[in-house]
């Protein structure tokens, strides 16, 4: 336990030390408050035509503002999230440093937990900076808190899947680039999988087409996230994510071993 | 304390290490010899535990670094060829999270950094990041990670390399300091080095260990017969004939000629002096005897001579000079 939080303590230390986390946390919040800005105008027309149109309901800004907020802030996970992961592996074999870490009293396993927390921790403290923004609302405005604490840890929920593929990626080559680039695609096919869902019944049949449908349906890791937004906490969703991080860090703990009997 | 045994590593179809069998006894410094590629840097990850053997084993302080990783590498510090820095960390914090890996307790972690850096003379550097050190600095940083949480068995790759020479005496000298009570595995291309330092050489070449012995036996033992230098001032006189009537005298050839000054060099068989004799015939014919020294094959030509299938012709004119001169 003590050997993961040292691992994490570091991984931490190096992207404060580093210019990662000020860019990434800056460049996220400033693009988080455009959307902010966006759809917070839009809400307040809204609700300016509503009044003047027809009488007394008044729009729920959790539903017309916060909700769809987050679902765009899902997007910009996807170009983020890779600039986080890209270098947890990846730097450690360029550097060497990898070699100290597979020869010190501490399994691969532990190495890796640290990572994912490391990098998790910097991944909470940006979207710990969007509470600023949310709070303004509650200045204004009275929406409920329990349906933004659950978008929140789905936000870390879903984030936490693509640190993990992320960090698989990481760990199959020596090059920064080129396992940023590679996370950035591996994410946007997860994100687009259930575009291809519709289409299978003409590519399967109509005997495997619902079945492969289905299926694909399931794997999109951002249908999983509509019920945070809603307020719901529903395990079935939690269960897909969390089975999703721990598949993804086992993959990767399998590619440090490979990788150790290759040489 | 340390057991290699049988140790076999293939990367493929290509066979690094073949079939190596060393022991290394509690506090002794072992020298590692053989050209690049040969696969001392294989052996060396083998031993501690960064790669699993494909056939053999290795055992560490009583334990299979294969089966017991964790007990194993807890005894073991590890330098590899390139430190394992991290640019972004400042000496201290560097060595504070190495010394949390490596398992040193908490409350000795501060006293047990301290000391590392004392030992390898970095304390003037401990605020300074990584990235902005020097190569020696780097080095010695290095060292230091590997001895932070004073491990019985330390396997050192190449130690002093990107070192300037008076930093290259004080490693050397803080290796010796460290064996009694750590035992040592270092590597290097720099011969002296292991004549100075270590207390036995394994000559390695294309995965196969072609020598193990003490520097000094290994000197002896390669070299089929004893040289002798001898200088005299004697341009004229035919001293070729006159060497050759001494008892023991195998060969007599010229070596090289400064005006008066004529150098032969005298064979003769192995474990028989024949200084005295030598002295006292140029003694007797009146000449000046201006040099006498013994010619021995430098490590270099030894690991020329078992590395290389064709044994080198030899040159004793410049054995002794190149020892001389690289220390």
């Amino acid at each position: 336990m003590s050997n993961i939080l040292a691992m994490a303590q570091k991984e931490v230390r190096a992207y404060f030390a580093s210019p990662i986390a000020y860019v990434v946390i800056g460049l996220f919040s400033v693009l988080f408050g455009v959307f902010y800005y966006a759809i917070l105008d839009w809400f307040v027309k809204q609700g300016m035509q509503m009044a003047m149109g027809m009488g007394p309901q008044s729009l729920n800004v959790n539903e017309r503002m916060i909700r769809p907020l987050f679902q765009n802030a899902t997007v910009l996970l996807l170009f983020v999230l890779p600039m986080i992961t890209m270098r947890t592996y990846a730097e450690e074999k360029r550097s060497g440093a990898m070699e100290l870490l597979l020869t010190s009293p501490i399994t691969d396993i532990e190495i890796l937990v640290g990572k994912f927390l490391g990098a998790l921790t910097l991944y909470a403290a940006m979207l710990g900076v969007t509470l600023v923004y949310l709070v303004a609302l509650f200045a204004f405005g009275t929406p409920e808190w329990k349906p933004i604490a659950t978008a929140y840890l789905g936000l870390l929920l879903f984030g936490g899947c693509f640190i993990a593929v992320g960090m698989l990626v990481s760990s199959f080559t020596k090059n920064q680039i080129v396992a940023g680039m590679m996370t950035f695609v591996v994410f946007l096919l997860l994100w687009v999988i259930d575009w291809l869902a519709s289409s299978a019944t003409g590519l399967f049949g109509t005997s495997a087409g619902p079945v492969v449908e289905e299926v694909l349906n399931y794997l999109s890791i951002t249908q999983h996230f509509d019920d945070f937004g809603k307020g719901i906490i529903d395990t079935k969703h939690v269960i897909f994510y969390v089975s999703f991080i721990t598949f993804g860090l086992f993959l990767t703990a399998r590619s440090v071993d490979s990788e150790r009997w290759r040489g | 304390m340390i057991e290699v045994q049988h140790l076999t590593k293939r990367y493929g179809r290509v066979t690094a290490v073949d079939d190596v069998t060393f022991r290394v006894e509690r506090g002794e410094i072992l020298g590692f010899l053989g050209p690049n590629g040969a696969g001392k840097t294989t052996t060396m990850r083998v031993i501690t535990g960064y790669m699993p053997p494909t056939q053999g084993k290795v055992i560490v302080a009583g334990f299979d670094v294969f089966d017991q990783p964790i007990d194993a590498k807890r005894r073991t510090g590890y330098l590899p060829e390139t430190p394992p820095l991290y640019p972004d960390m400042t000496v201290r914090e560097y060595l504070t999270f190495v010394a949390k890996i490596k398992g040193v307790q908490s409350g000795d972690r501060f006293a047990r950094v301290a000391e590392a850096m004392k030992k390898t003379a970095v304390a003037d550097m401990a605020e300074r990041q990584c990235a902005k050190l020097s190569k020696g600095y780097r080095q010695r940083v290095g060292l230091a990670q590997a001895i932070i949480h004073n491990p019985d068995v330390l396997v050192l790759d190449e130690p002093t390399a990107g070192l300037d020479p008076k930093q290259i005496i004080e490693t050397r000298q803080l290796i010796k300091d460290l064996a009694g009570t750590h035992t040592i595995v270092l590597s290097t291309h720099i011969l002296p080095e292991v004549s100075q330092t270590c207390q036995r050489v394994v000559i390695i070449t294309k995965g196969k260990v072609v020598a193990v012995d003490t520097p000094d036996n290994l000197t002896h033992r390669l070299a089929g017969a004893e040289t002798m230098y001898v200088q005299v001032d004697a341009a004229d006189a035919d001293a070729t004939s006159a060497f050759q009537a001494v008892a023991g005298v195998t060969r007599v050839g010229l070596s090289d000629r400064h005006g008066p000054a004529v150098g032969y060099e005298v064979e003769s068989a192995r474990g028989h002096d024949i200084r005295r004799e030598l002295a006292a015939a140029v003694v007797s014919k009146g000449w000046g005897l201006l040099e006498l020294r013994p010619l021995r094959m430098s490590l270099e030509e030894i690991f020329l001579q078992v590395t290389t299938e064709e044994v080198p012709s030899r040159k004793p004119e410049s054995a002794g000079s190149i020892e001389e001169a690289a220390q």
